[in-house]
């Protein structure tokens, strides 16, 4: 009886303000594509962290007999010193940030090189010699490369340590940038939702303000008086809602599982539809609260004795 | 049943109370007249009453509840105890007569077998048994009316408060609501009506209080519009109200304030 009279006062409020709910379910559409593309690039960039970073090693490239920087003086690194590397790297103050030390000797650099560069000619110009020879290192954790280029740097016949997740810094700084720009337009389209159900609701209570005040003369709830606004609220940020999360599935179908990976190179990993299926959910329970949370606070005025 | 300590009410920007240090007690049953120029503080009283103002100062009982202290939560339940009538009916214009009946019930919770069982009784009692499918719109004011005082009382209230509710009726209208009112409180129901129809209050001989500048000058238990027993200078005494002065023991003395009315027919009017 009570359950059925609530809803018939949300259904008639809601048709009563057909114009108004249709924008606040725009605003709460578009305000959370924007969270829910922003969360995505930011599990993205998680991603693409994990997979690059497991794979950067810290490289200690030696002296060939071209070289000049570091501490190289034209002279191809002796035995000695690359022993000596290799003895640092075992020493114990070393070993326990390492996971593993592979070493590179010019024939293997020259077969690496030609094979990144296969469609180029560079024969003649480039000998297996010219390479550098280098123990390529993975770390245990790659934030502690400092460690190794510190304490290496110094050695002779060293010509420089190299952290290779600096190569990466970059595109991750790009697609942080791009998040954080998401997070900002989805922060003020969220303001303009809250507000826009507010009004909403104000004006929804003010159709209705003769109802109202007979309600809190014979001695409505509050509670009573209030849930049907709370959840015209909750019904039209909920439609909202639902339209952000089909088009957070959306982008993640036809542009990242489609036109992404058909153009980027097979081996980067993407989202799926498990990220994009975990983010729906969270958009829809945050709509709903945020509408219940606002429409709350704009009734509450109706409610006071 | 309803019992005011020294009240005073002001409101924020005026240095003229609404209610001066009013000491009052209402009886269970009882029918008491609410008189007064406007402004005099009739309004602010009832809205006191029901809790819509808090008193700025002294204690507030009504039914048994300290209002006072009474929590906000807890209002909306205290106030399913009283009946309101208003002058200008507050009817929903889109609702029948009897939806607008049961819509107190309705949004109190009650069952629809309790609704479908209270409503036409209160219809019948009020004397619109037939008119139940109509709209308000399709009523003539004292029919409006009517369906108001059947929203009040369809919960049977306690306490009934009724602000000026033969203010928009002629006079044989305000007659048939007045009789309704009197059965209401026949019925165990207390009375308070506001009211500035001079004639009504004469004629009923209840009890009387009068307000003046948010003042009480007047508590008489079978009392007139205007004084009887304290003739202030220079007015003409009304008819009805030198007719059984004998038969009017006041309840309280009024303090000896010069009227300032200049005769009960012209308030009559105003009303």
């Amino acid at each position: 009886m009570r359950l059925g009279l609530i809803l018939g006062e949300v259904g008639s409020g809601l048709r009563r303000n057909l114009s108004m709910v249709v924008s606040v379910v725009l605003v709460t559409f578009i305000s959370l594509t924007f969270v829910g593309a922003s969360i995505l690039l930011q599990m993205q960039i998680g991603q693409m962290k994990g997979y690059w970073y497991d794979r950067a090693q810290v490289a200690v490239y030696m002296c060939t007999e071209i070289d000049t920087t570091g501490n190289c003086t034209l002279a191809e690194a002796t035995e000695d010193q690359i022993a000596a590397v290799q003895q640092q790297l075992d020493s114990p103050t070393l070993a326990p940030y390492i996971n593993e030390v592979e070493f590179e000797t010019h024939e293997q650099a020259y077969e690496n090189f030609k094979e990144q560069f296969a469609d180029t000619t560079f024969e003649g110009i480039i000998t297996p010699e010219s390479l550098n020879e280098s123990f390529r290192v993975n770390l245990v954790d790659p934030e502690q490369a400092d460690v190794l280029i510190e304490s290496l740097s110094g050695l002779a016949g060293v010509e420089s340590v190299e952290d290779q997740r600096a190569y990466l810094e970059p595109i991750f700084s790009i697609l942080n940038a791009a998040s954080y720009t998401a997070i900002g337009v989805a922060g003020l389209m969220l303001v303009a939702a809250v507000l826009l159900i507010a009004t909403t609701i104000r004006l929804s209570a003010f159709s209705r303000r003769r109802e109202l005040g007979i309600m809190r003369l014979v001695g409505a709830s509050n509670r009573f008086i209030q849930t049907p606004f709370i959840l015209e609220g909750v019904f039209a940020s909920l439609i909202g809602s639902i339209l952000a999360g089909g088009a957070i599935v959306a982008i993640v179908q036809f542009f990242v599982r489609g036109y992404l990976a058909s153009t980027l190179p097979v081996n980067t990993s993407l989202l799926g539809m498990e990220e994009a299926l975990l983010v729906v959910p969270i958009l829809i329970v945050s709509g709903a609260a945020l509408a219940a949370v606002s429409a709350g606070v704009a009734i509450s005025r109706y409610l006071k004795v | 049943m309803i019992r005011f300590d020294s009240v005073s009410k002001s409101y924020p920007g005026t240095t003229r109370p609404a209610l001066n240090s009013v000491d009052l007690e209402i009886l269970k049953g009882e029918f008491v007249f609410l008189v007064g120029a406007s402004g005099s503080g009739k309004s602010s009283f009832l809205r006191l009453i029901l809790k819509e103002e808090n008193p700025t100062k002294g204690s507030i009982h009504v039914l048994g509840q300290h209002l006072n202290t009474l929590s906000s939560r807890k209002v909306p339940y205290f106030r399913r105890n009283l009946g309101v009538v208003f002058q200008d009916f507050r009817l929903l214009p889109n609702k029948t007569v009897f939806d607008n009946v049961a819509f107190t019930l309705q949004v109190i919770g009650k069952s629809r077998g309790f609704i479908q069982e209270a409503v036409p009784d209160a219809l019948k009692m009020v004397g619109l048994a037939g008119k139940s499918n109509r709209f308000p719109h399709e009523l003539s004011g004292g029919e409006q009316q009517r369906v108001a005082i059947a929203r009040a009382v369809v919960n049977k209230p306690a306490i009934m408060l009724a602000d000026e509710p033969t203010g928009n009726l002629d006079p044989a209208t305000a007659a048939g609501i007045m009789t309704l009112l009197e059965r209401i409180n026949l019925g165990g129901t207390t009375v308070l009506m506001a009211t500035h129809d001079a004639g009504i209050v004469d004629q009923m001989k209840r009890r009387v209080i009068e307000l003046i500048g948010g003042q009480i000058v007047r508590d008489e238990l079978q009392g007139g519009y205007q004084t009887q027993t304290v003739p202030t200078q220079g007015r003409i005494p009304h008819p009805a109200a030198s007719k059984p002065s004998s038969a009017a023991p006041t309840a309280t003395q009024s303090p000896a304030r010069p009227m300032t009315l200049p005769s009960s027919q012209g308030e009559g009017l105003d009303a």
